[in-house]
Parts: structure tokens; C-alpha cells; sequence
């Protein structure tokens, strides 16, 4: 906990240097990261020896607010969750060193300020053991990551997504104030552990507004239309924390709650298991509309956060109806792939912003061919597309691995659970097609190919810092797929933490086994790549390879622009999901013999944002104005309003 | 002896399996009229290709080049696990299946870069079928695996089979026989075969495997081609484990019959390439469809007995 503490401290010790060093960027750089990695280095840590000699350590200061206690606990379901904060926040505060230019008119003082406290209030909320402090943690954290999306604040875009994402947090804020104080009015206190489960409707009111105020914060559909707004907002390594981690703390969120709400319903279970099948299924064919890389990355972490809480649903399911090691499984892979997303989203956003950075655009028609521009960036987001596909053997496949092997293993339960265990088989697997497509599209449109524009041909690459940054996530990608038999341990005591022993020891009965096999296997996969490589060149025999042109089919001038762009490749999915999609496409009229020129256009809108909520908030802007006449812009009035609030609050307490 | 036995019906595999692609050939040119290719065509224009030198595009960079071989080694690997004869692979354990429609994602992905690397709209085109299709036949694979394991209660692909017994057919015939025709169906898909692609098609346009690879040359083709062979034999081999259910428990009985079976597969993939045309490239999604539906009402038949 000492240690904590002191990696607490040194994050918002730095936080408040950089305030300083807002004129001198270079210092600003060299605080704010060093503040930030020495205190990623000392929390990691008592979280990393938590999980391996699982303990529940608590601290409690003194705090002079009513209701409220400074009390911070981390037991192992913290400590799971704080091991991505760490690494993240390190990777992202190196790679973050290199993406501010000091030669750029904007400082990164208040940027880096908001970034370390960001870092902190994460940290805080895993490990807060009072409501109080959580959710001041809670509103930190999104007021920190508001700064950060309003980095760019020139851009109306960026001004606009952050707008959004304040109302959503403000909204899940104000979800979650409800549902701690239908806790806290049954015990009394706003200690977690003093917590109850409320008696009979009270607790499902409880269960959905924790799942309305986490929800908002993970991003599952319809709750996410903040999301891919804000996360490309920001700068590359923040997008990586918010999308790798701070959606997490819904997550986070919604097991603690779950664990305080235990036994559960099965409906539930079948509530998040449908927000999951959503979530998953929509997010990944949104991601595939895409035009931008980085909205594209954000919504593929809808996707997994669909798939995440899909795992949730099951495992609450399988509880609820007895099905224990369906439940193991679920509720194991959901954690296992909390942590494996964290680490190649992260470095997929990192390797989106080394495009940004080298080539000035993140629009993936005008990019291409910079796999020869910035070689090491190209392989590394090969590498975190490879594990976000769950491809073995890199990290993303563990997790829906044992989600999957939970769904077969309830094909022979009680026809409720088979019916949710083959809608789970059938949505992961068509996501996982779907999730290749998206992948292969981004890699292929942004890195491979030609160059379709002048700024994408004079790209530069990036520095060794941003370098360091992605290497780093990407050895973690690559040693957490191989050594998944050793996360068997730290995600058994987190979800002895969550959810009772029983599941600990359901998990690890059923995990250990295969887990091995497929670390063996993917060894015999990397020893045959080997062997056929090594034989390649054997046949070779050290001649040189010819070098020519691409097979154009025989035609004279081919360009650059004939190329398969990144729309023309998912056309023919996206005509299919056209329906759910509403692409709006401008097809130019050709007529008369010698057309003149015609340009082609298409744009993939927020659909849920147009058809569910523009509808409501017109609704809604109408009934304001209603009250307009109580907003007249006088202050003497509104202090008035204030005073007669107060008086009218203290008669009540009388 | 035993523990030599995989090593034995592994080797048989990976030499056998060209011979697949010439079997179907020559019932081709029956059906055609001709005398056809020699049976052992495959073997020869691998041996050629392997020693040529090959010619890379300047557009291309490692992708290129690494895409074959990790095409090749994804198939490799996932045919270690594969059941061979109502026998266990190397390696078979829980959830096997997934690991190996996920290895046979890994080939497709990287056979896509490389294809996307040399920034040919023709491959791009290629590219974009291959994802595409694998949208469809890849929820049909599970779910009929899905039956499978229901059938059979058994979460490894050797244990499915293994359990499956004459006695399973006569219980469960249509469910079975449905996830047969999903396998067969997928099987014409994955491998590009008439009437999901046309391998013998002369106009890029219109392909989708082999438009991938038209950049691809001397070794490197020659690591697709086998490829090909091993992938059309991994197919193969599931739908000849799941109507082959009777076991004798005599090794060389077995494997004879599981070969002569493989040789089946073969005259039937041939037959259906002679006899029908290939549908019309927006059709293809609805015969996969077809696949889905065929799976998911083998489940049915399954959860209603």
C-alpha cells in the first residue's frame, strides 16, 4: 500500500510541476513522463505481488467529509485491474514524450498535467473503498480526460466531441449517484464493504442504473455514441489509455457492483448478455464503415467491450442457473481479455498516431505505401492487428478462447443457457470474420500499397521514443499470448475477489489444461514458421530475387489512385449491413456523351446518435426553451435562485 | 509403435494431399472427355517452382514475402491437430476447433496483406472476396461444429469423432447429415472451388484465391500451392471423419478406409465442378447462408430430441 501510495503521489506531484513548465516544453516532456513512468514502475509493483499471494490490504485516512471516508482497498480484482493502468500509462508517457513536438506552438504542459492526474484518479478508482472517493475519483478521472479531449481545441470537431463526452459523463455520473444511495439508505454508511443487497425490486433498480452509469462509461450500444467521437479527439497515446483502460473502469465498475448484488437473476444475465451480442456485432460493422483510423479503432473497442460484457452475461447466466463452469470460463475470459485488449488496442492507437504524426492525416483514402516510409510502426501495428483479430499466438485469442470453450461447454445445459451459448457462437464467430476484414482493411489501406497522396509519399517516420513506446506494448502482446498459462493464476484470485473461491477454483480446473495445450501449440506454430522460412531460403540458394513491376493486367500507365482503397475493399460488407449501417452514399449523374468531371462520395454517420438520440434532444431543446424565461442572464437574479435554494434546503432539514 | 503412429498418419498427410488436387482433375477430364493432367501433375510443378528464382514487386516490402510461409505454417499446424482415421492428432485438447478455424484465420490474414501489399486493385479485389466470404462460412463452421459437440458431447475435435459411432448415424441421422452438407458446403468455399470461385478461371476479375497470389512466384507460389493441397485435405478429412463413424480398431484397416474415402471426396468435389457452373459472385453470400441455415437446424434437430 506504501507503495501505492507513493506512485499516487509521484503522479500528482508531476501533475502539478508541469502546470509549471508550461512555457518550457522540452521540461514539460521530461517531467511529466519521467513523473509518470517512476510511478507506473513503483505501482506495478504491490499490484503484481497482490495477484501472485492474493490479500486484501486496506488504508484509511482521515477525511473530514460527511458520509465519507478516505479508505483505499486493493485486493486482487484491483490489482487485475490496475496491472493494464500501469503498463499503459508508461508506454503512453513514453511514446507521449515523442508526439509533442517541442517545435509545435501548442504546449503540452497542461496536457501532460492532465494526463498524470488522469493516470491517478484511474488508479484511485480501483482502488477506492467508499462511494464518496470513488465517485470523486470517477469524476477526476472524466474531467482530466475532458482536458485531453479538448487538446485540439481548434478543431470544432474536437470541441464538439468533447461537449458530448461531458454530457455523457455527467449522465453516468448522475446514474451512479442514484445507485450508491439505494445502497447506501439500506446500510446506512457509503462504505463498500458495508453494502447490502437490497431487498426485491430494489436491487434490480439498483443493478440497472450501475449498468446505465458503468455502461456509459464502457461504451456498449446505444450508450456509446460519446465514444468514437471523443477517443479520436484526443492526442494518439491518451486515445490509447481511454480506449485500453479508462473504459475499463466500467467494466471494473460493473463486476464490483455485481459482486455487491450477488445472488443474481438470470435476466440479468440475459440483459448484458444482449447489450454484449450488440455491442459486439454493431461495433465491428461500424468499425468496418469507417474512413478515419482512428474511429475505427474506437469502434473496435466497442467491439470488445461488447465481447467483454457478452462474457459478463454468460458467466451471470450460468450462475444464476447453476452452470458453474460455463460461468468460470465467462467470467475468466471476460477478465483475461480486459488486459489483452488494454495492451493491443493501446498499441494499435500508438501506431495510429505514429501515422497522424508521420503523414499528417489519419484518413485511410488518402494514406498508403507507408509500410516503406516508417517500417518499424507498419510491424508493429501488423502485430497488434494480428492479436486484435485474436489470431494466435498473440494475446487477443486466450480470451474469446475460453469465452468460446464456455459457450461449447454449455451446449448440453438446460435449453435457456444453449440458447445464449449459440447466439454467443454464432456473434463472436461472425465478428471474428468481420473483425479480420476490419483489420486487414486498415493495415492494408494506411500501410501497404502505393502512396494515394502527396502527404502520405513524404511521410517521416517517428522517433526512437514513440518507437519505444509501441515496443514495448508489443512485446507485451507477444509474451501475454504466449504465457497465458501463467494469467491463469492472477485472473483466478481477481475473480476470487469478484465473484467467491468457487469460482477460483471452477476457473482453474477448466482453464489450466487448454491454456497449456495452446501455449504448446502455439510453440509448434513458431517452430514451423521457423523451419519453412529457414526453407525458403534454402531454396533460394542465395540467389537474388528479380525486381519488376506489380502485374497490372498488361495495362500501360496503372497510378496510384487505381489502387483498392480501404472503401472499395469492405464495399461489398458494408452493402450488406447497408440496413443497419445507412451509409449515405452521393452518386454523381453521368450524362451526355462527354461527361465532365464527377466525384464520388460516401459517409458512414453515427447511426444510433441520428435515429435515437437527435430525436429525444430535439424533444427535449423544445421543452427547455419553455423555461427560458428563468434564464435571462441577470446575476443579481441568479444568486437569488441560489440563496432561496438554499434556505428552502435548510427549512426542509429543520 | 504407437507413438510413432500420428508421426506416420502426419506424414501421410502432407505427402498425400497433393494427390487430391490431381484426383480431382482427372475426374474432370473423365467428365470432359479428356485424358487430363497426370495425376501427380501438383508434385511436379511444386518441385519446378521451388527451384526458380522468384520476381518480387517493387511496391511489395516483407509482408510479401512472409505471407506464404505463414500460410503455409497455419495449416501446417492446425493439421497437426486434426483426427486422422478416428485417431488423434499430436495435439487434441478441449477446444481444439477453435483454435484451428482461428489458426486458418491467421493464414487468411496474412495471405490478405500480401496480397493488399502490392497494390494491385486485382488482388485487392481478391482480397475483399476472401473477407467477405469468411464472414459467412465462419459462423456456419462453428455452429456446425456446435452440433457436433452436441451430438457427441465432446469438446475436442478428436473426441467428437472419436464418440461418433454407427450407432450416433442412426440416432441422429438428419441433424448429422445436414452438418455434413454445411462441412461440404464451406469445404467449396474455403477452397475456392466451383461454385464459390473457379480455379481454373482466366480473367483476374473474377477470382478471388487465385487473383490473391497472381504477384506470387518460385518458391513462394509453390508454398501457396501446398498450402492449397493441405487446406482442400483438412477439409476433407473432417468430412470424411464425420460419415466414416465405424471403427474396426485395426490401424491400417481404418487408415485404408479413411483414404478411400478422402478418394471419394475428391471424385465428388470433381463431379460437382463438372456438373454446375459457378454462381454469380453475389450469389456466393447466400450459398454460404445456405450453410449457416443447414447448420443451425442441425442444432435444432439436436436440442429437439
Amino acid at each position: 500500500m506504501l507503495f501505492l501510495l507513493l506512485s499516487l503521489s509521484l503522479l500528482c506531484l508531476s501533475a502539478l510541476l508541469t502546470v509549471f513548465c508550461n512555457a518550457r516544453p522540452e521540461r514539460a516532456n521530461f517531467i511529466g513522463a519521467a513523473g509518470a513512468v517512476s510511478a507506473s514502475a513503483v505501482g506495478l509493483f504491490p499490484a503484481v505481488r497482490t495477484l501472485l499471494h492474493p490479500a486484501a490490504e486496506t488504508l484509511s485516512l482521515p477525511w473530514p467529509v460527511p458520509m465519507a471516508s478516505f479508505s483505499l482497498t486493493l485486493d486482487p480484482l484491483s490489482a487485475f485491474f490496475l496491472v493494464p493502468v500501469f503498463i499503459l500509462t508508461a508506454a503512453a508517457a513514453i511514446y507521449g514524450a515523442g508526439y509533442f513536438r517541442p517545435e509545435e506552438k501548442k504546449a503540452p504542459g497542461l496536457a501532460w498535467t492532465a494526463f498524470n492526474l488522469l493516470s491517478a484518479a484511474m488508479a484511485v478508482v480501483f482502488l477506492a473503498a467508499n462511494a464518496v472517493l470513488f465517485l470523486l475519483a470517477w469524476e477526476v478521472m472524466g474531467v482530466s480526460s475532458f482536458f485531453l479531449v479538448i487538446f485540439d481545441h481548434e478543431k470544432a470537431q474536437a470541441r464538439k466531441a468533447a461537449y458530448i463526452y461531458l454530457v455523457a459523463g455527467a449522465a453516468g455520473a448522475l446514474a451512479l449517484m442514484f445507485a450508491f444511495s439505494l445502497l447506501g439508505v439500506q446500510a446506512g454508511a457509503l462504505d463498500f464493504a458495508a453494502f447490502k443487497r437490497p431487498e426485491g425490486p430494489l436491487a434490480a433498480a439498483a443493478f440497472l442504473s450501475f449498468l446505465l452509469g458503468f455502461g456509459l462509461k464502457a461504451g456498449v450500444i446505444p450508450l456509446h455514441v460519446w465514444l468514437p467521437e471523443a477517443h479520436p479527439a484526443a492526442p494518439s497515446h491518451v486515445s490509447a489509455v481511454m480506449s485500453g483502460v479508462m473504459i475499463k473502469t466500467g467494466i471494473y465498475g460493473l463486476i464490483r457492483a455485481l459482486g455487491l448484488l450477488s445472488p443474481w437473476a438470470p435476466w440479468w444475465g440475459w440483459t448484458l448478455i444482449l447489450i454484449g451480442l450488440g455491442s459486439c456485432l454493431l461495433g465491428v460493422v461500424f468499425a468496418l464503415a469507417q474512413h478515419d483510423l482512428k474511429r475505427l479503432l474506437a469502434y473496435s473497442s466497442i467491439e470488445n467491450i461488447g465481447i467483454i460484457v457478452l462474457a459478463l452475461g454468460l458467466g451471470v447466466l450460468g450462475t444464476a442457473m447453476g452452470l458453474y463452469p460455463l460461468a468460470a470460463l465467462a467470467f475468466g475470459g471476460a477478465l483475461l481479455h480486459v488486459l489483452n485488449h488494454a495492451l493491443f488496442k493501446g498499441l494499435l492507437f500508438m501506431g495510429a498516431g505514429a501515422v497522424l504524426h508521420g503523414a499528417g492525416t489519419a484518413e485511410m483514402e488518402a494514406l498508403g505505401g507507408l509500410s516503406k516510409r516508417m517500417p518499424r510502426a507498419a510491424f508493429l501495428f501488423v502485430l497488434g492487428a494480428a492479436a486484435a483479430c485474436a489470431l494466435p499466438p498473440f494475446n487477443g485469442f486466450a480470451g474469446e478462447f475460453l469465452i468460446y470453450l464456455g459457450a461449447f461447454s454449455a451446449l448440453n445445459g438446460p435449453a435457456n443457457i444453449v440458447l445464449a451459448a449459440l447466439l454467443a457462437l454464432a456473434v463472436l464467430s461472425a465478428a471474428g470474420a468481420l473483425a479480420l476484414a476490419v483489420f486487414s482493411k486498415a493495415a492494408g489501406a494506411v500501410f501497404l500499397g502505393e502512396p494515394r497522396t502527396q502527404a502520405a509519399a513524404g511521410a517521416h517516420d517517428c522517433g526512437p521514443l514513440m518507437n519505444a513506446g509501441m515496443t514495448l506494448l508489443a512485446a507485451a502482446c507477444v509474451v501475454s499470448g504466449f504465457a497465458a498459462p501463467f494469467l491463469i493464476l492472477p485472473v483466478s484470485t481477481a475473480l476470487g475477489a469478484a465473484f467467491g473461491l468457487r469460482t477460483t477454483l471452477d476457473f482453474s480446473g477448466a482453464a489450466a489444461t487448454p491454456l497449456i495445450y495452446l501455449t504448446a501449440a502455439f510453440l509448434a506454430l513458431a517452430a514451423i514458421v521457423w523451419v519453412l522460412a529457414e526453407k525458403r531460403r534454402f531454396f533460394l540458394g542465395g540467389r537474388q530475387p528479380a525486381a519488376g513491376p506489380t502485374w497490372d493486367c498488361g495495362y500501360a500507365a496503372p497510378s496510384a489512385r487505381m489502387q483498392y482503397g480501404a472503401s472499395s475493399f469492405s464495399q461489398p460488407l458494408t452493402a450488406f449491413f447497408q440496413p443497419l449501417l445507412r451509409k449515405t452514399l452521393n452518386i454523381p449523374v453521368i450524362a451526355g456523351y462527354f461527361p465532365g468531371k464527377a466525384s464520388f462520395s460516401s459517409e458512414a454517420r453515427s447511426v444510433v446518435f441520428d435515429h435515437l438520440y437527435a430525436p429525444v434532444i430535439v424533444r427535449l431543446r423544445g421543452l427547455a426553451f419553455r423555461f427560458s424565461w428563468l434564464q435571462h442572464g441577470r446575476l443579481q437574479f441568479y444568486i437569488l435562485y441560489i440563496v432561496a435554494a438554499l434556505m428552502a434546503l435548510l427549512l426542509w432539514k429543520l | 509403435m504407437e507413438i510413432i503412429k500420428p508421426l506416420i498418419q502426419y506424414l501421410a498427410v502432407i505427402i498425400l494431399s497433393p494427390l487430391l488436387l490431381g484426383l480431382i482433375n482427372r475426374v474432370k477430364a473423365k467428365f470432359a472427355g479428356r485424358r487430363g493432367q497426370p495425376l501427380l501433375q501438383l508434385y511436379f510443378d511444386l518441385y519446378k517452382l521451388s527451384y526458380k528464382t522468384p520476381v518480387y514487386s517493387r511496391t511489395t516490402t516483407w509482408l510479401f514475402r512472409a505471407g506464404p510461409v505463414i500460410g503455409l505454417s497455419a495449416i501446417l499446424c492446425a493439421l497437426a491437430a486434426l483426427p486422422f482415421a478416428g485417431r488423434p492428432g499430436f495435439l487434441a485438447f478441449d477446444g481444439d476447433f477453435i483454435f484451428l478455424i482461428y489458426l486458418l484465420g491467421l493464414g487468411r490474414f496474412f495471405t490478405v496483406l500480401a496480397a493488399l501489399d502490392t497494390g494491385s486493385s486485382f488482388e485487392g479485389m481478391g482480397a475483399s472476396r476472401e473477407v467477405q466470404f469468411a464472414v459467412f462460412s465462419e459462423p456456419a463452421f462453428f455452429l456446425a461444429l456446435a452440433a457436433l459437440s452436441k451430438a457427441t458431447g465432446k469438446l475436442s475435435l478428436s473426441g467428437m469423432f472419436l464418440a461418433l459411432e454407427p450407432a450416433s448415424w442412426q440416432a441422429a441421422a438428419p441433424a448429422l447429415l445436414l452438418l455434413t452438407a454445411a462441412l461440404f458446403i464451406i469445404l467449396l468455399a474455403e477452397n475456392s472451388r466451383v461454385p464459390v470461385d473457379d480455379p481454373n478461371t482466366h480473367l483476374e476479375l473474377t477470382m478471388i484465391h487465385e487473383v490473391m497470389v497472381l504477384d506470387h512466384s518460385g518458391p513462394d507460389l509453390a508454398y501457396i500451392l501446398y498450402g492449397a493441397a493441405l487446406k482442400l485435405w483438412f477439409f476433407g478429412a473432417l468430412i470424411a471423419s464425420a460419415v466414416l463413424p465405424r471403427h474396426s480398431g485395426s490401424w491400417l484397416y481404418d487408415g485404408a478406409a479413411f483414404l478411400g474415402m478422402m478418394a471419394v471426396i475428391a471424385a465428388a468435389i470433381g463431379t460437382v465442378e463438372s456438373v454446375m457452373a459457378r454462381l454469380r459472385m453475389i450469389k456466393v453470400q447466400y450459398l454460404l447462408m445456405g450453410a449457416l441455415v443447414f447448420s443451425i437446424l442441425a442444432l435444432l434437430f439436436q436440442t429437439g430430441r
